[in-house]
């Protein structure tokens, strides 16, 4: 139970360089699930490993419950991490494991039996509780290090790619499994992914790295239908949002001989910007049915039938390296090769800066 | 069923097809006769010498060689009578001391030069192999004028610091590549747990490693009972090792096979019991990560 607070922190590994982690500033209130996520190389994973202590922080500081822990050990932090290959001690049976950061903290045999019996019965693995880890299942792994983790009631838990050696089914089924561990227990979590769909599913507030830098702190609905700049409206949402540069005209853009309106704010953002780059998700793109002319016409490239939605990956009729992704419905008729007239939700339109990539209004 | 898998496209089963294909050609076969060859040759004297060790004197010298005969254990007895007692238990002495010593210093060592390396860790990593360069016959003079001077001539111990010094680098080098092995993830998981420096070297690591220490152990003890250059330069009656012991049998009784045969036996006796039991651990220490 805790607030944890990045004030200003950075990593600089080699002086001059460009920062791993730079300037970043972030509040995680008590009971939250915080999720950092980012392309490879973003810093999301140095950010982490600052809070655990396992990374100096070179400027700045980072606060549990108002204390600066910049000097202090990792292991006088009380923080608890799952790590991304669990990091299980290979000689330990699970439940030798599980009891080893309490037998670190100096509680009696009974007392750590206790515990361990309880969040293995909450994580289903009473049954297991004599074996090594290497005669466990990926999965059993990975609860495993998440009962190491809970067994001690730590004011932060870390998670650093938790999921990311699991097969596709057992990642979906854990990741809702970690939620309501963590919404039962109310203990301040920060976890670390590059996968954006876990980060929109498991996140109160999500943080996007790039580059070392904090992109936008919201939470997913925001992230999602506000990015702060085109970067976080590329990566968040999948498919990927449809971003082009377009060239103004009148009141707003042409794509394919079509106009797209745009705001009188986003003009006005805008300024005297000969392009702006647009972007729209998949869904807010419509197949106009009727052939009837009208609409931006686009070949198809691939179809991805999903059952209950199907996506459209199709280039524009008129210029071949422009590429778009469409929502259409379960069951399509459409085939390769096919011409489809596409019609833009203007009211569901985003409009960055052509140049700096930031929102316009 | 040849044909058929003949035809099947290698990427669906490409090792069956790889086995089946290979027909025992005369390449193989010459192959597998050197090897037996090569076995054997290896093989026999050491057979020999064992057989000869059981036989008496005058089988010995049969012409041609028996390979029946009535085993008698005679000339080990006889091996005792000449007072091997006393260089066999130096040998041991000399041995397991020296080698709990580098595995005690070595330790520590390994660890710092791997898991916490530092700017100079590979100048220091140069610097122990380096003092393998020298040849052993070109420091002897040296070394022997220093122990002279510290009266320390024909002295166990003597024997005992020279041996870890000369498995020290080796064993550090060992050592450093199974630390490697260990992920870097575990000890920051036992320091996030809560554990001290000491503790995750006992608790975490030393169980990951221990058949890599035991491979390092049993290497010393090999090095260290095979010894013979410092042992016969530096000692004499008192703190002699069997290597000593069984030179001058050979000039002392030179003629006299089966005895000497039951000598070198007893030699060899311990290092190969210890090979033969150890050699799963061995075997899995020396291919540590190899097969994770």
């Amino acid at each position: 139970m805790a607030e944890v607070e990045f004030d200003q922190a950075s990593r600089i590994y080699t002086p001059g360089a460009k920062p791993a982690v730079d300037k970043l500033s972030l509040t995680i209130t008590d009971g939250e699930l915080v999720v950092l996520v980012g392309p490879s190389g973003s810093g999301k994973s140095t950010a982490l490993r600052m809070l655990a202590g396992l990374e100096s922080i070179d400027a700045g500081s980072v606060r549990i419950d108002g204390r600066d822990v910049v000097d202090v050990s990792s292991k006088d932090r009380d923080i608890a991490m799952v790590f991304q290959n669990y990091a299980l001690y290979p000689s330990k049976t699970v439940a030798e494991n599980m009891a080893f950061p309490l037998k670190m903290r100096g509680l009696d045999k009974s007392e750590r039996a206790a515990k361990v019996a309880e969040a293995a019965a909450l994580l289903g693995l009473t049954d297991y509780l004599d074996r090594k880890p290497k005669a466990l299942s990926g999965g059993q792994r990975q609860r495993v290090a998440m009962g190491r983790a809970i067994v001690r009631e730590p004011r932060v838990f870390l998670m650093d790619e938790p999921l990311s050696n699991l097969d596709a089914k057992m990642r979906v089924q854990t990741r809702s499994q970690i939620a309501s561990l963590q919404n039962r227990l109310a203990i301040s979590t920060v976890y670390v992914t590059h996968d954006q769909v876990e980060a929109m599913t498991m996140g109160d507030r999500v943080a996007v790295l790039a580059d070392g830098k904090l992109q936008q702190y919201a939470t997913p609905s925001e992230l999602y239908d506000r990015p702060v700049n085109a970067f976080v409206a590329g990566f968040i949402g999948s498919p990927a949002m449809n971003l082009l540069d377009l060239h103004r005209e009148g009141e707003g853009v042409t794509l394919g001989g079509t106009d797209i309106p745009l705001s009188r704010e986003v003009r006005d953002a805008a300024g005297s910007a000969d392009t702006v780059t647009v972007g729209f998700r998949p869904e807010d793109l419509s197949i106009d049915s009727e052939g009837s002319g009208a609409g931006v016409k686009a070949v198809v490239d691939v179809v991805e039938e999903l059952g209950s939605e199907s996506y459209l990956y199709a280039h524009m009729a008129e210029d071949e390296s422009t590429t778009l992704v469409v929502r259409g419905p379960g069951r399509t008729t459409v085939r390769y090769g096919d011409t489809i007239a596409l019609r833009v939700d203007a009211d569901a339109v985003h409009a960055f800066d052509a140049a700096s990539g930031e929102r316009l209004a | 069923m040849a044909a058929t898998i003949e035809d099947t496209p290698t990427t669906t089963a490409p090792q069956r097809v790889e086995g089946r294909r290979r027909r025992p050609g005369v390449g193989p076969v010459l192959l597998t006769t050197l090897a037996w060859v090569v076995a054997i040759g290896f093989f026999f004297p050491v057979l020999w010498m064992v057989l000869t060790a059981f036989k008496s004197e005058n089988a010995a010298y049969t012409d041609p060689p028996t390979l029946f005969f009535s085993p008698t254990l005679e000339q080990f007895r006889a091996v005792f009578d000449a007072g091997i007692g006393p260089y066999l238990a130096n040998s041991v002495g000399a041995t397991a001391i020296s080698t709990a010593l580098v595995l005690v210093l070595a330790t520590p060592a390994a660890f710092a030069l791997s898991l916490r390396p530092v700017e100079k860790t590979q100048d220091v990593l140069f610097f122990f192999i380096s003092t393998k360069m020298l040849p052993v016959v070109a420091a002897i003079v040296p070394i022997y004028v220093v122990v002279n001077e510290i009266r320390a001539l024909d002295n166990i111990w003597t024997l005992i610091v020279l041996y870890t010094a000369m498995n020290l680098p080796i064993a550090v080098w060992m050592m450093r590549s199974f630390f490697l092995e260990v992920p870097g993830e575990l000890l920051e998981a036992a320091s996030i747990d809560g554990a001290s420096l000491g503790r995750t070297l006992r608790e975490v690591v030393l169980p990951i490693i221990s058949p890599g220490i035991f491979a390092t152990g049993l290497i010393c003890v090999i090095f260290a009972w095979n010894e013979f250059f410092f042992a016969v330069n530096l000692t004499a009656a008192n703190a002699g090792t069997v290597p000593v012991f069984l030179v001058g049998f050979i000039t002392s009784e030179g003629l006299y096979w089966a005895r000497l045969s039951a000598a070198a036996t007893l030699a060899a006796l311990p290092v190969v019991l210890a090979g033969w039991f150890a050699q799963n651990k061995l075997v899995q220490g020396l291919s540590f990560g190899a097969v994770k």
